[in-house]
């Protein structure tokens, strides 16, 4: 599905998740898919890794990679988990599809001591010229499904995302911006196709 | 097939079951205060132990099973009650693991229960036989273990009753066991499973021959055992299976117009009941199912206390269409991993298949446990 499509992209996107990341650390990816991140991060940075998969089929290929997951959705699967739990807990491109994204990053920030979010930028210039020329909600690499297939269920741009975290007092302590040929310094919320903040309580 | 590299998925083949006797002496003390003199563990094993002992995993099995999981006993066509689980290649790899089973205390396969013989009286103890309790099951088994000269299990692993002796071996024994796979179970018997052991114990000792427990040299109380069984079974189905199966299908065209057996879940349900009795003892039936009833590992405790100290992995399997112990049940011992930060993986497999869906959906379980168990081996030789 999208994710074949997207696959370069998104292991860029483990790539700068794992720079984030430090070596020996405690990891929870929230809404974790096959289990890919998680691997590359064991692997690369011998993180202690878990995760939360609602998916039945992605539960069975995690554990052939000898990860460890519960099967749930993320809304519910945070606040069974103590204060401070993890060093890093992580939504990459699983944001959009939460039912309350407030709450969910609240938690998150409670029980890891960072979190990772990665998520399509709604706003990337390409969006805009759909909506303004042809009048159509936007279709583009980083989100390209139709209103009627869409699991996602938020649309945000990366300034909404500050705007958030200012409102919030989270602090930013990293960002990085992608589009489809690499990193994007000038204007991301223009030009960016996906944005990864990682962001604390401190 | 040596030649082959990888061996093709097969049987144990001709397994026997064994007997461990507690030394002479020696005291087994219940949960309950009282002491037996003499305890009797019926076992079966499959495959070896390797030379450092970190491979052994227990099988604990539910209320009718018994120690013959796998493999086949000579002269018969049936092999053991989880023999799609157990064997070279499969889950539990036979050519990986050493694989033990052993029949509880309290049941009637060759372990002490109340269909062995009281030494004292030299007569079946009956009603005699103290309760037992699935902590005094776990206690019995440890002595197995130890017998066997195995300090730390990889794994303990058991569904329904037996998945509530995998939840006691990481409670009792935090240090003894590697990694913990409960299935299709919980932490605690709820009203409503409470109340259908209750309606199964009522059908056994309202058959006057019962007879308080007392019938051993005289005829057994199968009529009031096979109605337990029968709405056991109907507790082990779920809505959909018993559609599937049975829908309102009917043995003749016609009604007949009278109390025979008419509809085929009747019949099928009959057919259980009645090939059950002559398996299986009526007072084992109530001393198990009274050990289940008593089951409860939380206790006075909040849910984060229930896994305090406790350092084994989790996998935790339970089924959606399973009423009897339903996922939400599963979830709780979950929420309490996690709150202790334990490892642990949780899976919902999807079937149709109710509470049965666990001696059923063996492929789907095998994914898990294959994977999972070799993951802990792993860690464990590392």
């Amino acid at each position: 599905m999208a994710a074949s499509k997207r696959k370069e992209d998104l292991r860029f996107d483990h790539k700068v998740i794992g720079e984030m990341v430090k070596p020996g650390t405690t990891v929870l990816d929230m809404g974790c898919g096959d289990g890919d991140l998680l691997e590359y991060l064991v692997l690369s940075k011998d993180v202690r890794g878990s995760g939360v998969e609602i998916s039945e089929e992605a539960i069975y290929k995690c554990v052939e990679k000898g990860l460890s997951v519960a099967h749930g959705d993320i809304d519910s699967g945070l606040k069974e988990y103590p204060d401070n739990l993890f060093d890093y807990v992580i939504f990459n491109q699983t944001m959009q599809q939460v039912h309350k994204p407030k709450e969910a990053i609240l938690e998150a920030l409670r029980i890891g001591k960072e979190v990772i979010i990665g998520f399509p930028n709604f706003c990337v210039l390409k969006a805009r010229f759909q909506i303004f020329f042809a009048g159509h909600v936007p279709v583009t690499p980083s989100l390209p499904y139709t209103w009627y297939d869409t699991p996602n269920l938020h649309f945000l741009s990366i300034k909404d995302f500050e705007v958030f975290c200012r409102e919030q007092g989270i602090t930013v302590e990293k960002s990085v911006f992608l589009s489809e040929k690499g990193i994007v310094r000038f204007m991301p919320n223009l030009f960016a196709l996906n944005a990864i903040f990682q962001i604390s309580r401190k | 097939m040596a030649g082959e590299g990888k061996s093709k998925k097969g049987t144990p083949g001709y397994v026997e079951t064994r007997y461990y006797n507690m030394p002479a002496g020696e005291e087994f003390v219940l949960e309950s205060g009282v002491r037996l003199k003499e305890l009797r563990i019926a076992y079966e094993t499959y495959g070896e132990l390797n030379s450092r002992r970190t491979n052994a995993v227990l099988i604990c099995h539910a209320l009718s099973g018994d120690a013959h999981a796998a493999g086949l006993h000579k002269g018969d066509k049936k092999p053991g009650w989880w023999d799609d689980m157990i064997g070279p290649g499969k889950a539990f790899d036979t050519e990986q693991y050493f694989v033990i089973c052993a029949n509880v205390i309290g049941g009637c396969k060759g372990s002490s229960g109340p269909n062995s013989i009281n030494p004292a009286t030299e007569r079946p103890y009956g009603l005699s036989f103290p309760i037992v309790t699935i902590s005094d099951m776990v206690d019995a088994q440890k002595k197995l273990v130890e017998f066997l000269g195995i300090k730390k299990l990889l794994s303990v692993c058991g569904g329904s009753m037996g998945g509530m002796q995998a939840l006691q071996w990481a409670v009792s024994y935090p240090e003894s066991i590697h990694s913990c796979i409960p299935i299709a179970t919980s932490y605690k018997h709820s009203a409503q499973q409470i109340a259908f052991d209750e309606v199964g114990r009522q059908a056994i000792m309202a058959d006057p021959a019962w007879n308080g427990g007392d019938y051993y040299e005289k005829d057994h109380p199968s009529r009031g055992l096979a109605v337990a069984r029968m709405v056991g079974h109907i507790t082990y189905m779920s809505q959909q299976s018993m559609e599937q199966k049975f829908g309102r299908m009917m043995k003749k065209k016609e009604l007949g117009y009278e109390f025979t057996t008419e509809f085929e879940v009747e019949g099928y349900l009959r057919y259980r009941g009645d090939n059950f009795v002559k398996r299986f003892d009526a007072n084992s039936y109530l001393y198990l199912t009274k050990a289940m009833d008593y089951f409860d590992l939380l206790g006075d405790q909040k849910l984060a206390q229930l896994f305090k100290g406790v350092k084994a992995r989790f996998l935790v399997i339970a089924f959606s269409s399973d009423w009897l112990y339903p996922p939400f049940q599963s979830k709780e011992v979950v929420k309490a991993c996690k709150m202790n930060g334990i490892d642990v993986t949780y899976c919902e497999i999807s079937s149709d298949y109710g509470h049965d869906a666990f001696l059923l959906e063996f492929e789907e379980e095998t994914k898990l446990v294959k994977h999972f168990l070799s993951r802990t081996l792993k860690k464990v030789e590392k």
